[in-house]
């Protein structure tokens, strides 16, 4: 039952963070980055043990390993971005928010080229 | 364990923010300033080590490289 581990940190930080809050809100803005680095750590062989199986798969899938590399990266950057994203949000500054966004959108397109050109190279193939 | 270093943090601000109060009623400004800035520097690098290993877990995981 991690479930339960995990509720229970994030009911006693946001405790900690509503305790904090007036006095102290760069300390409660840092409790709130703590749990949700925790929580993730926690998830953290889980992810690992998903992530394998979806490998496993594509390998007998014969699914080329370029893609799922790019689709993992794609995920990893999402992730992160949003995790950054949501703090400066917390934190009362929605524009650095938006900024830290816009350039995750724009590494994930410059990732994302590469299987555009793959599919556009088929399309080419196909069309007489 | 990890959740430790949460207890810590709130710990810290708590007791900083007693401490902060108890210099302003004494009338040493600048002092509690100072015991400010020093709690924010040490929970800032709790939450750098923290971070650093959040993102090598997510680089190595992700093969962001």
């Amino acid at each position: 039952m991690e479930i339960i581990q995990i509720v229970g940190i994030g009911l006693m930080a946001a405790v900690f963070v509503v305790l904090l809050r007036e006095e102290r809100p760069e300390m409660a803005l840092q409790i709130s980055i703590i749990a949700g680095t925790i929580v993730f750590l926690l998830m953290l062989n889980k992810i690992a043990s998903a992530l394998s199986l979806l490998q496993n798969m594509a390998a007998r899938a014969n699914i080329d390993f370029i893609f799922l590399n790019t689709i993992l990266k794609i995920i990893g950057i999402a992730y992160v971005a949003e995790f950054g994203a949501q703090i400066c949000r917390d934190a009362g500054s929605s524009s650095i928010a938006t900024k830290i966004e816009f350039a995750a959108k724009i590494i994930i397109m410059l990732l994302s080229i590469p299987i555009l050109m793959a599919v556009l190279e088929l399309l080419l193939k196909i069309l007489p | 364990m990890d959740v430790d270093v949460l207890f810590k943090i709130a710990g810290i601000g708590i007791v900083i923010s007693i401490l902060s109060k108890v210099l302003d009623e004494a009338g040493r400004k600048e002092q509690a300033q100072m015991t400010t800035l020093v709690g924010v520097v040490i929970v800032l690098m709790m939450v750098i080590q923290l971070i650093s290993r959040l993102f090598d877990n997510v680089k190595s995981m992700f093969h962001l490289y």
